[in-house]
């Protein structure tokens, strides 16, 4: 073992195992994507002396906060799913995991209600009635993205929970899983601010 | 394993993070300069981020190493989108005509 002391990683110089690195060397790459389309919405926005900014405060502004507290709150029930899995407590986690569906459908059910409400003010991909016709491409591909990788993460938690319910799959797994759940709640902490806050309608 | 403590750390990141979009929200209202707003809150994002990562995703009781290896490629690169992508929106606003 000589060689440990100049290496001291071993074969295993992470110390995880290799679903977790592969979840977190995906997670790299998914967030390059929404760093690119945040970037790709910010780049039209200042380019564009028209950009809308029309986000009320009701139901737009109250809405998407109850979404950004339901995603927050989804991460708090996914780690306690992941601190009852790695307890062995497989009703608890199952539990934990089922609550934090709840809030990821939750989300999804209000995004798609404030979409409706987008859509019924004559908001496309290619024009809205108030200003820069790109507001809306950049927008529903930015929150539509999103949108899918929540309802991506509420089917793999479906998956997961009932794996682990009947003792298909370890604890690791659930905790994996955790990590993609944190982080579509990572990406939203960035969309709310940038895409909703920035554009509230005032006056 | 003290699973009764990591609990609470988890209930308390949580509150901070509600704590920390509340204040993004009431930011939203203030009537800021764009540049001022826009630092205001990508700066609490960040807070918010950081939090999230360490805590959540559990990377702050990981080796150092996994650290090192996935964010700094990350922070680099989307550095470098924002440095080419800024400058040239400003430049086409000034084109168009708009403030």
């Amino acid at each position: 073992m000589a060689s440990m002391a100049a290496w001291g990683g071993g074969s295993a110089p992470y110390a995880v195992p290799s679903k977790k690195l592969g979840m977190w060397l995906f997670i790299i790459s998914d967030a390059l994507t929404f760093s690119a389309l945040l970037v790709a919405y910010s780049y039209s926005r200042i380019a564009n002396p028209a950009w809308p900014t029309p986000f009320s405060f009701s139901p737009a502004i109250v809405l998407s906060s109850i979404m950004t507290f339901c995603l927050l709150s989804s991460s708090l029930t996914m780690v306690m799913a992941v601190a009852a899995a790695h307890r062995h407590d497989r009703g608890g986690a199952v539990k934990w995991l089922l609550a934090t569906m709840f809030f990821g459908l939750a989300f999804v059910v209000l995004h798609a209600n404030e979409w409706m409400h987008l859509i019924h003010e004559g908001v496309t991909p290619f024009k809205n009635p108030w200003g820069a016709p790109l507001f809306g491409a950049t927008f529903f591909t930015l929150t539509g993205l999103h949108m899918t990788h929540v309802a991506t993460g509420v089917i793999y938690l479906g998956v997961i929970a009932w794996g682990f319910g009947r003792g298909r799959f370890e604890s690791m797994d659930v905790e994996v899983s955790g990590l993609y759940w944190h982080f579509v709640d990572l990406v939203w902490m960035f969309i709310f601010p940038l895409v909703y806050l920035m554009s509230i309608k005032t006056g | 394993m003290s699973e009764q403590k990591g609990s609470k750390i988890y209930i308390v990141v949580w509150f901070w993070l509600l704590l920390l979009t509340a204040v993004e929200v009431f930011l939203g209202y203030k009537q800021l300069p764009v540049g001022t707003m826009l630092t205001l809150l990508l700066g609490l994002s960040l807070v918010k981020a950081a939090l999230i990562i360490a805590y959540f995703m559990h990377l702050r009781f990981e080796q150092r190493s996994l650290t090192l290896t996935l964010m700094p490629p990350l922070v680099i690169c989307i550095v470098l989108m924002i440095v080419f992508s800024f400058p040239d929106g400003i430049r086409l606003l000034n084109m168009r005509g708009g403030g």
